[in-house]
């Protein structure tokens, strides 16, 4: 791992990339990461994400700012922005299910090629993909998906990269730092190695490439 | 008494001690005001929580404890605090006793219909789909008639939730249940007759000899 400006963080993000960024309606989201997106005019992104929060938080700041070209998410409702932007054709919205959306980026993050489901099954969300059965029951196969950086939210960072999350900011913060080529992360809180116990650290440091520093 | 808190207390009465059980915005979310005197329930909130509790006083909110909605809660002792992807596992795992949800409609065999109004309202399926393929038992929470039209219907015109029915749907007016795929009437709202639930239903209703009023 190796620590490193934020200006320098969002500096790597060229044009075009694919970006996970963790958080729930914008909690557990690295806030000051999509703030700096946001003062760089980094465009034509794909985000990945649990929902696009709401206009002024999280990721709505990326959608107010049109920076965003594709976002596969599963909730728009609370962000009448995203709708506006889809509705007329400047935004492309990929909208899975909630459960569908965590397990494919899992998968991504953990080897596999997809993941076989039975939610989705005889809606709109079948369509185009392959059915398999097993034991009689049917399920959608959904794909793995995977991102060029994965911008993490944490709680606590040791020096080493070691982080733990806190109630219901971890979300989908642990999961997308598995399924991304480079992983930068933003903490509240950098401590000293050996502060977090082995048994809260809830993600590895080896899966930490980048920690942004205290300004 | 406003027909929301009648439809929460009705749904009240189908818990049990140590159910796992989540609640959707809106209508549902007002069960959990009614949970019998005692009675102990886990409550989960699926952007990863189970022992949700109100909303905290003014002043003590906290940016990384919120509910499904985003806005802050408190959390109950005992709580518990988990990923997005262990969330729903609990809910497609077979491991969440009951879902309570609202309803746009729902059709005379249980299947709902309840993301969105092609052309209208699109605001995504969020963690509907999972919950209703998932939850062992899943009624919905809404009121009988929107602008005076059922929402209880021969057919969902809307895009489906799921194709797996939902266990009970409670009214202002009734509480339907969907055993063996066809709607039957097995409560009344209180002071409504079963004629007034039927003319304020276009699906088809096997009504039983008795059919008891709500108790709330």
């Amino acid at each position: 791992m190796q620590t490193i400006s934020l200006e320098r963080a969002v500096a790597m993000i060229p044009d075009g990339a694919s970006l996970m960024i963790g958080g729930f309606m914008a909690t557990g989201t690295p806030e000051r990461i999509v703030d700096e997106i946001v003062r760089q005019n980094k465009r034509n992104l794909t985000v990945i994400a649990n929902d696009t929060a709401s206009p002024g938080r999280g990721i709505g700041k990326l959608i107010a700012a049109k920076l965003v070209h594709k976002a596969i998410v599963s909730h728009i409702g609370l962000n009448p922005e995203t709708q506006r932007q889809m509705t007329a054709g400047e935004l492309k919205v990929e909208l899975v299910p909630q459960g569908t959306l965590v397990e494919r980026i899992r998968a991504g993050g953990y080897g596999l090629g997809g993941v076989l489901t039975q939610t989705g099954i005889g809606t709109t969300v079948e369509k185009g993909k392959q059915q398999i059965k097993i034991d009689g029951k049917t399920y959608l196969l959904e794909v793995a998906l995977r991102a060029d950086f994965a911008l993490v939210h944490a709680f606590l960072v040791d020096y080493l990269g070691n982080l733990s999350y806190a109630l219901t900011a971890r979300n989908f913060n642990p999961i997308i730092a598995m399924a991304a080529a480079t992983v930068i992360v933003d903490a509240d809180n950098i401590v000293p190695i050996g502060v977090i116990s082995p048994d809260h650290i809830v993600t590895p440091a080896p899966l930490v490439d980048y920690l942004v520093m205290n300004a | 008494m406003e027909p929301q808190i009648v439809i929460a207390r009705r749904i009240a009465q189908e818990l049990a001690p140590g159910m796992l059980v989540n609640l959707g915005i809106g209508i549902p979310t007002l069960v959990a005001n009614y949970v019998p005197e005692g009675m102990h329930v886990f409550f989960q909130s699926e952007n990863g929580l189970i022992g949700t509790g109100t909303p905290p006083e003014e002043g003590m909110a906290h940016p990384t404890l919120t509910d499904a909605g985003g806005r802050p809660v408190t959390a109950l002792p005992g709580a518990c605090a988990f990923d997005s992807a262990m969330s729903f596992g609990l809910i497609r795992g077979g491991h969440l006793d009951l879902t309570v949800l609202g309803g746009l409609q729902v059709d005379q065999e249980g299947h709902l219909a309840n993301w969105m109004i092609p052309g209208k309202m699109v605001p995504g399926m969020g963690g509907a789909m999972d919950l209703v393929t998932g939850a062992k038992r899943v009624i919905i929470a809404m009121q009988h008639t929107a602008k005076g039209a059922s929402k209880i219907v021969k057919r969902c015109s809307l895009p489906l939730t799921a194709t797996r029915p939902v266990e009970m749907v409670v009214t202002e007016l009734a509480v339907i249940g969907f055993a063996n795929g066809t709607a039957t009437l097995l409560g009344t709202g209180p002071g409504v007759s079963v004629g007034q639930v039927v003319a304020a239903t276009e699906a088809s209703l096997t009504v039983p000899k008795n059919v008891p009023e709500m108790q709330i």
